[in-house]
């Protein structure tokens, strides 16, 4: 009989340098064959250039050893490591949405096809062979641009395991799935594991990997802090040695004083997104908006920030009934929007920082002509920088280039800048790393203090439990349940929110 | 999970545009009879031809992800070497004719296609310098002389008709052997993009290039497939075009870009890259034609074409844009419940 634990992957000594900087230095990894491995790390580690390694789009400095299947290398090159089995679904999944499911699955009998004929037949044979042995049925002639993000996924897996993957690497799979289609993919990603596949999941939610990992492997500033059986870990130690530093979640103390309600809502409807939505929010409040994904809650915010007009339903601003025509109305009355995908709708990501931070606030740094004034410009925009902590090498450069968590704060910064009274953030720490996280919380609560009012979308239960006075739960489309700080623990609610 | 496909017919922009054909020929048809006489109908498609071939190789491009706007220089200079060699020389071949501007097509559209993938600059971009580039060359060397003394056979291949029919009045007419090149590039370029890999590869490389190129598609030679079959497809054109015409004029083709990508874009394929359909591509042209003979027959001023064609440009896009919106709100429901 075979030996049950075999390794798959053996990296030994891999170092990259760029340009200087060493983004990996004398990494060892080793991968099981059948065995969920976990790669953590906070931005910059090293995991995307260690994935990169591991699938031939760069190559390590010389002297390490890549060894996959007793089969030894010097480096590997994309189209070695893919015909070895090694393939990544990618966190944009790389589908071709005006391509159907079977297509997108199939994808590799158009590439590695000698005759220059598309056999369509095989094409649905394939997805069907591989659907089947995954237990999922999505109708194959469907545009993939028609499906669900989840689907979608389903279909990026499907895909790799068409052209026969043996190591399949997911990169952030469950950023945007609802905790329901998480725990379908972990049944799948299971199921893959008993199949002898291996796994390597790379994200930033520790509870999903202390919840799907066998092992864990950490990087922290291109070095390997170790890999640890999951029995070693919790999340606490994880962090630490993601950080190396004790994060000790600062909850939020100050409590609400009961003033008038800056922003009340009565019975906002809009049909099939929201209904009946009922709330106060206080100047100085962090209410806490949560809920599975699909619930609403983005729906909900678009309406208060006059995006999405509703059905039905009454806005209250400091007391006057209001009703926004568009978000220029919304703004106006001093509410201030940070989107949920900062890459696509909150940031210019191409233009500088500096141009980034100004863009809400150019009638500020006007000159008598009626021009931007660049000076006033540059010393605005150096105020923000400072106030909110923002690290980039410089003013000019593109915000493309800033980690994520920095992003956020440069999205933050220029909302805030415009003295917005009640602040709406959706999933602001979405993506981003745990240190980045707590410095964002920090910016929030401060925030309040300073006394506006802030209404905190998140999927993670554990940080509205730590930062929000209030917290109301949204599901299916109606808000179930509204706490008051320290009423609910954050395992109670993350049990409400999946039952 | 259970998820039926959506395949109505009534998704498609070929069946909006299928009715809209009917509906204008409908009102054509009580304006003027004379519009739905096979002989006008005949006659349509034959001076429609140069444009659907080219609306073809355009709809290529399209679905790549790319545009050529280069194409009437591609074809007016490979038309102008043809005539230059058919009447200099005298060759009384017409076969001979027709292999002249299609290799000089194709070599002019690798240029594009070079310069596209190296430079990554916006095809656009790319096509509108090389556009003045081979055109300016043509104009340079030429000085815009005209070329009219042709071999019999190139005078004589424009009458051949592949159906044949006599008027009321005694007059015969018929479907033209143009229009016959126009079928066959539009039978191929359908097989090419449903049922060949380098198709498909153009749909991928249009629907998301960076996931073609993770998935490890040659986009190198996608490019050049694509470029050269416009550029192949413009010198066939033009040589539709002689045919017609007759006469060789140096500034007989250029300008009439945005005729052809009127067309495509009409027909369903997107200026984002990805989609389009050998079908629409040709209503398109039919629709086009349709709406401008209308104008004749209804005896309408030249100039109000201009402003017609103008609308209706605008508001083809706009219903499409108006689609791809209710389209991404049913998502948001979908995703809502």
């Amino acid at each position: 009989m075979e030996e049950r634990i075999s390794h798959f992957l053996i990296l030994r000594n891999i170092n990259k340098n760029y340009g200087g900087v060493k983004a990996l230095e004398k990494v060892d990894l080793d991968i099981m064959e059948g065995e969920i491995h976990c790669l953590v790390g906070e931005n910059g580690s090293g995991k995307s250039t260690l994935v990169k390694i591991i699938t031939g789009v760069v190559k390590p400095e010389p002297g390490g050893k890549i060894e996959i299947k007793g089969e030894s290398f010097e480096f590997l090159d994309p189209l070695t490591s893919f015909l070895k089995g090694i393939h990544v679904v990618h966190q944009d999944l790389s589908l071709f949405p005006n391509l159907s499911v079977a297509e997108n699955i199939a994808i590799h009998e158009h590439i590695m096809k000698k005759s220059g004929l598309v056999n369509w037949k095989r094409i649905y044979e394939v997805a069907d062979r591989v659907m089947k042995r995954l237990g999922i049925y999505i109708d194959p002639h469907i545009q993939v641009e028609k499906l669900s993000v989840a689907d979608q996924q389903l279909v990026a897996i499907c895909r790799s395991l068409a052209s026969d993957a043996k190591l399949m690497i997911l990169d952030e799979p469950t950023s945007s799935l609802t905790s329901r289609e998480v725990e379908r993919l972990f049944s799948i990603l299971r199921d893959l594991k008993s199949r002898g596949i291996s796994i390597l999941f790379i994200s930033h939610r520790l509870d999903e990997v202390l919840d799907i990992g066998e092992r864990i492997t950490v990087l922290k500033d291109g070095k390997k802090v170790g890999t640890f059986r999951k029995e070693e870990l919790d999340k606490k130690k994880l962090t630490y040695l993601m950080t190396g530093r004790e994060l000790a979640f600062v909850r939020r103390s100050k409590g609400l004083e009961k003033k008038v309600p800056i922003l009340k809502v009565e019975n906002l409807t809009k049909y099939g997104q929201f209904e009946n939505v009922s709330f106060e929010l206080h100047s100085g409040e962090i209410l806490g908006l949560i809920g599975p994904r699909g619930a609403g809650r983005t729906e909900l915010a678009l309406s208060l920030f006059g995006m999405n007009p509703p059905d039905s339903g009454r806005i209250f601003v400091e007391g006057k009934e209001v009703s926004f025509k568009s978000n220029r109305d919304a703004i106006k009355h001093g509410i201030g929007y940070v989107p949920e995908n900062r890459l696509t709708q909150g940031l210019v990501l191409e233009q500088s920082v500096k141009n980034n931070l100004v863009i809400t606030i150019l009638e500020r740094i006007l000159n008598d002509f009626r021009l931007i004034d660049e000076e006033r410009k540059n010393k605005v925009a150096e105020e923000m920088v400072r106030k909110f902590g923002i690290k980039t090498a410089g003013m000019d450069v593109a915000a493309k280039t800033l980690s994520g968590g920095n992003q956020q704060k440069v999205v933050l910064a220029k909302w805030i800048s415009t003295a917005p009274k009640i602040l709406i953030l959706d999933g602001p720490t979405m993506g981003i790393d745990v240190a980045a996280k707590e410095s964002i919380y920090r910016l929030v609560s401060k925030l309040a203090n300073e006394g506006i009012a802030v209404l905190f979308i998140s999927d993670e239960s554990s940080e509205v439990t730590a930062n929000c006075d209030r917290i109301m739960l949204m599901k299916n489309r109606k808000i179930v349940g509204v706490f008051k700080k320290d009423e609910i623990s954050e395992e109670e609610l993350e049990r409400r929110i999946k039952e | 999970m259970m998820r039926k496909s959506r395949w109505k017919i009534y998704n498609q922009t070929e069946f909006y545009l299928f009715i809209v054909l009917i509906v204008l020929s409908t009102i054509l048809a009580f304006v003027n009879p004379k519009f739905l006489r096979l002989e006008n109908i005949f006659d349509l498609l034959r001076n429609y031809t140069f444009l659907g071939i080219l609306a073809l190789g355009q709809l290529v491009v399209l679905i790549s992800g790319g545009i050529d706007v280069s194409f009437t220089a591609i074809a007016t200079v490979s038309q102008y070497i043809m005539g230059v060699i058919i009447s200099k020389y005298y060759i009384d071949n017409i076969l001979v004719a027709l292999a002249i501007p299609i290799p000089i097509g194709i070599a002019l559209g690798l240029v594009n296609a070079l310069l596209v993938y190296y430079t990554r600059v916006h095809p656009v971009i790319i096509t509108i310098s090389t556009l003045n580039v081979f055109y300016g060359f043509l104009m340079f060397i030429t000085s815009g002389r005209w070329i009219y003394k042709f071999p019999p056979s190139f005078r004589n291949f424009v009458q051949i008709k592949i159906l044949s029919f006599t008027s009321a009045k005694g007059t015969p007419y018929g479907l033209s052997i143009l229009t016959l090149f126009w079928i066959i590039v539009a039978v191929m370029t359908w097989f090419i993009l449903k049922h060949t890999n380098i198709g498909r590869k153009i749909y991928a490389v249009g629907g998301n290039l960076e996931a073609a190129r993770r998935a490890g598609i040659n986009i190198f030679r996608t490019y050049i497939f694509v470029y050269c079959y416009m550029g192949g497809l413009a010198g066939l054109a033009s040589f539709v075009q002689a045919q017609l015409a007759q006469i060789i004029q140096p500034n007989a083709i250029v300008g009439k870009e945005l005729d052809v990508l009127a067309a495509a874009i009409l027909g369903g394929a997107s200026v984002f890259g990805g989609s389009g359909t050998v079908p629409g591509a040709i209503l398109g042209v039919l629709l086009i034609a349709i709406i401008k003979n209308g104008l004749v027959l209804m005896r309408i001023p030249a100039y109000w074409h201009q402003v017609v064609m103008g609308a209706i440009i605008a508001g083809a896009a706009s219903v499409t844009a108006l689609q791809m919106k209710f389209k991404s709100r049913r998502m948001v429901r979908k995703n809502a419940d």
